[in-house]
């Protein structure tokens, strides 16, 4: 048999107080693709950044073609032919397409940059790759899928013989996924060996070659292709059996009040006569593709947005709210999908978080914060809620996603909200750590709080939501019973391969 | 209707429809960009021109020019930096320190008049270079990095002067330097402004040094990890900015005949202001030469049409800084209807 294209052994690395990864290893031959799965924080990313020059090795070899090598920056990675497609956007957004794809190897004239050479040139790759841009447009106005071609597409321009791929499709919508899987196709055709990360099983079961499975930093196994087996899979990744836990029932739980109804909720840029009632004690889930409008109606709701049309009534009676202040003295708190960036103080306590949005309750005379108060506040909430925290005066930014999650529902509950909106409430969170906010957000609505779940995982959504609104393009395309959705279906109506009631009528 | 399929039919006319909105966004921003500056200078320009009879007349505009010209030779150099996503606050007093070693080189040492010139030009590089050094690798952020500058620089040109002017007056030919006319009836000073925006738009343009330095305000770590070396081409930045500072000290220096030791502070500020005017984002990622160049023509024609009106001082300032404010609103402006 003739050498491994790539080939990693021993890998360990360490940064100071974590333990990255230890003695990892994994091949890759020329014209396969080795899925690479694992929870997060199990190690994938600083491999891949090892591999493609960003972080150093503590212990271990790298192998190309046979031959020991050593990766001390970006630029000798792409000299071994290693390309990386990394998780996060690593686009600059005010340059075009064409001088995204080819910085740093500029064609020239002289002194000066060859800029139609450049353009013809990186129109050519995009036409090779059936990538449908224009190499002239600028980065910045396109949307979060096409850019993410243009970053395929920079890394195929290394002619490279090793494509890792860190979740790739974590943006795209179906169509654009098909048009991807097409080009990997090709390339494994043409002998590239890939690195694909990914989550998603669908995309898995397609593509994968090989599976490599690592947890906590270690190596824990690679199945061949025809041992590639979900539940398998899944039980290397989280070492232990999941509670899949029984779907919830829209018939037992449907109480008859409504605690919040939206009639014809429009606005310019995309909503077109949003209407859907939630009950309380209920969880609502909401399914779509990325850019169905689910959080565009959530930010409306709550007044983040302007809205054209629509009445919302809380509780039986209309209100009027015209900026998120309004929202949550009526009671309606929304989580945003970006903890990091809109829902924590990342640099403060959990008591600091969990008070923020309810400072008046700790405000004495004179304005003077009662912090015993405060701290007594997000005691109980940790316990209630069970966060993992040494103390209530640790930095929030220390606690994993799942707590950090915690701390920011601690903050709407502190405020007294019993309709609370989440946007993809386990993004960025474990797979263990996933079920346990499963489990909150029910008790959460077993004692009475009205939920609605944004989630773009549609296993997550039939775990959890009582009934389910399906969105499309702005509209609301169906609402299902848990008892009468599957998968199938939800991405029926998602994809709006029903007719359209508003269009048929 | 035809839309119940997901069918690749879609796929053009939503290509059609992106490409539309991407180039419709483009247009206006750039039409803001230019077309906003440029339409409030021809709106300046009509308004003292109709304001007052001695306005617009050559004499009085050449004297606009060659006011412009040390600020429009600073503002030039400090766009590469601002539009890295960086500040330069050490210009001002750099080009002080630059016109007081030109002076050193030229008048104490009594060297042919060139070596004065380049020590003046070399002191702005290498300050340049030290501030590329602590920003690119020491990780100072620029305001500290550049306000270090300014005050060392600041220091250093009235020790070494001893706190007096140097005047050149022994020095034959070195005012020619600013006040000569190479081209009739146009000051030297105002012609090296217009090259130097010449060579500035080109490198900003057409070179890759260019090109770095726009990926680098747009996203620095997507930069590296391109492969670029993004340290040593901020140190580029920097150096490149401290030349035109340099230029700016002599042309200064021979505008005045003379190296003023105490001058110097608050050049920065409306050298800064002029890009920002010009549509260079402060947030980094947009820069334009031509954008700065008008900045610098705006804040001067202003001040001398506010003059020529017989306005008080204090009143230009504030007009100067309603006008700055104007500026970076539209420039927020343009960042909410862009990216």
């Amino acid at each position: 048999m003739t050498a491994a294209l790539l080939e990693v052994e021993g890998i360990s690395k360490s940064f100071p107080g974590v333990r990255a990864l230890h003695e990892v290893q994994f091949s890759l031959h020329s014209g396969e693709v080795l899925v690479l799965v694992g929870e997060n924080g199990a190690g994938k990313s600083t491999l891949m950044k090892i591999l493609s020059g960003i972080y150093q090795r503590d212990t271990g070899s790298i192998r190309v073609d046979g031959q020991e090598v050593e990766i001390p920056g970006p630029a000798a990675a792409q000299a071994l032919g290693i390309s990386i497609i990394h998780q996060e956007m690593n686009l600059m957004p005010d340059l075009s397409v064409a001088q995204n794809i080819y910085i740093g190897r500029e064609p020239r004239k002289g002194p000066f940059l060859d800029e139609r050479g450049l353009n013809r040139k990186a129109q050519q790759l995009l036409d090779d790759l059936g990538i449908k841009l224009d190499a002239k447009q600028r980065v910045g106005d396109l949307t979060v899928a096409k850019q993410q071609m243009v970053e395929i597409a920079k890394a195929l321009s290394f002619d490279a013989r090793v494509l890792i791929m860190d979740e790739p499709t974590s943006a795209l919508t179906d169509t654009e996924v098909e048009t991807l899987i097409g080009l990997i196709e090709s390339l494994k055709a043409k002998g590239t060996g890939i690195v694909y990360i990914s989550h998603r099983m669908e995309e898995l079961k397609r593509l994968a070659d090989r599976v490599t499975v690592l947890r906590d930093g270690e190596y824990i196994g690679t199945l061949e292709r025809d041992e590639i087996d979900v539940p398998t899979i899944i039980e290397m990744m989280v070492g232990r059996h999941l509670d899949e836990g029984a779907r919830p029932k829209a018939s037992e739980h449907l109480r008859d009040e409504v605690v919040l109804r939206v009639t014809g909720l429009s606005t310019r840029q995309l909503l077109r006569d949003v209407s859907f009632e939630l009950h309380r004690g209920e969880i609502l889930g909401f399914a779509g593709l990325m850019g169905a409008g689910r959080t565009e109606t959530a930010r409306a709701i709550i007044g983040a947005d302007p809205r054209s049309a629509g009445t919302i009534e809380v509780n039986g009676k209309q209100v009027s709210i015209k900026q998120p202040a309004d929202a949550v003295r009526h009671g309606i708190g929304y989580l945003s999908e970006d903890r990091k960036r809109l829902g924590l103080m990342l640099e403060q306590s959990v008591t600091f978080n969990t008070a923020l949005a309810s400072m008046g309750t700790f405000t004495g005379p004179l304005g003077v914060v009662q912090q015993g108060k405060a701290r007594t506040t997000a005691e109980r909430y940790v316990k209630d809620l069970r966060t993992r925290t040494p103390s209530t005066e640790q930095v929030v930014k220390l606690l994993s996603g799942g707590n950090q999650q915690k701390v920011v529902i601690a903050k709407w509950l502190a405020r007294d909200c019993d309709i609370l909106i989440f946007d993809e409430p386990t993004r960025g969170i474990d797979v263990g750590a996933k079920e346990e906010i499963y489990r909150l957000l029910q008790k959460l609505a077993a004692e009475g709080k009205s939920i609605i779940v944004i989630s773009s995982e549609l296993p997550e959504v039939l775990r959890l939501a009582h009934r389910i609104v399906v969105m499309a393009n702005g509209r609301v395309t169906g609402t299902l019973a848990n008892e009468d959705a599957s998968q199938a279906k939800i991405m029926e109506f998602a994809t709006h391969l029903v007719a359209d009631e508003q269009g048929a009528a | 209707m035809s839309q119940t399929t997901q069918s690749p039919a879609d796929a053009p006319s939503d290509e059609a429809v992106a490409k539309e909105r991407g180039a419709r966004a483009a247009l206006w921003r750039k039409g803001l960009q230019q077309g906003l500056a440029f339409g409030t200078l021809v709106v300046l320009l009509l308004f003292f021109s109709i304001a007052s009879n001695n306005f617009f007349t050559w004499s009085n505009i050449s004297g606009i020019l060659l006011a412009t010209a040390v600020i429009g030779i600073l503002a030039l150099g400090t766009t590469f930096v601002i539009t890295t996503g960086g500040i330069d606050l050490s210009i001002g007093t750099g080009m002080t320190l630059a016109a007081v070693m030109t002076g050193i080189v030229a008048v104490n040492l009594g060297l042919p008049l060139i070596f004065g010139v380049l020590a003046g030009i070399a002191t702005g590089a290498l300050m340049g270079l030290i501030n590329g050094i602590n920003v690119a690798y020491l990780k100072l952020p620029p305001f500290i990095a550049t306000l270090a500058m300014m005050m060392v620089a600041q220091g250093l040109a009235l020790v070494i002067s001893g706190v007096r002017p140097i005047y050149f007056s022994g020095v034959p030919g070195f005012k020619d330097i600013a006040l000569g006319t190479l081209i009739p009836s146009l000051p030297n000073a105002v012609l090296i402004m217009f090259i130097l925006a010449a060579v500035a738009y080109f490198l900003l343009s057409k070179t890759v040094f260019g090109r770095y330095t726009v990926a680098i305000g747009s996203n620095e770590e997507a930069t590296r990890l391109s492969g670029v070396n993004t340290n040593r081409w901020l140190v580029t930045i920097y150096t490149v900015a401290g030349v035109f500072t340099g230029i700016a000290g002599v042309v200064l220096a021979a505008r005045l005949d003379s190296a003023q030791p105490q001058l110097g502070v608050g050049y920065e500020l409306q050298a800064i202001a002029a890009v920002i005017i010009g549509g260079t984002s402060l947030l980094g990622g947009r820069g334009s030469i031509v954008g700065t160049l008008i900045g610098a023509l705006i804040m001067s024609v202003l001040i001398n049409g506010l003059r020529i009106m017989s306005i008080q001082t204090e009143w230009q300032n504030v007009v100067v800084g309603v006008v700055i404010a104007i500026a970076v609103f539209a420039d927020s402006l343009r960042n909410r209807r862009g990216l």
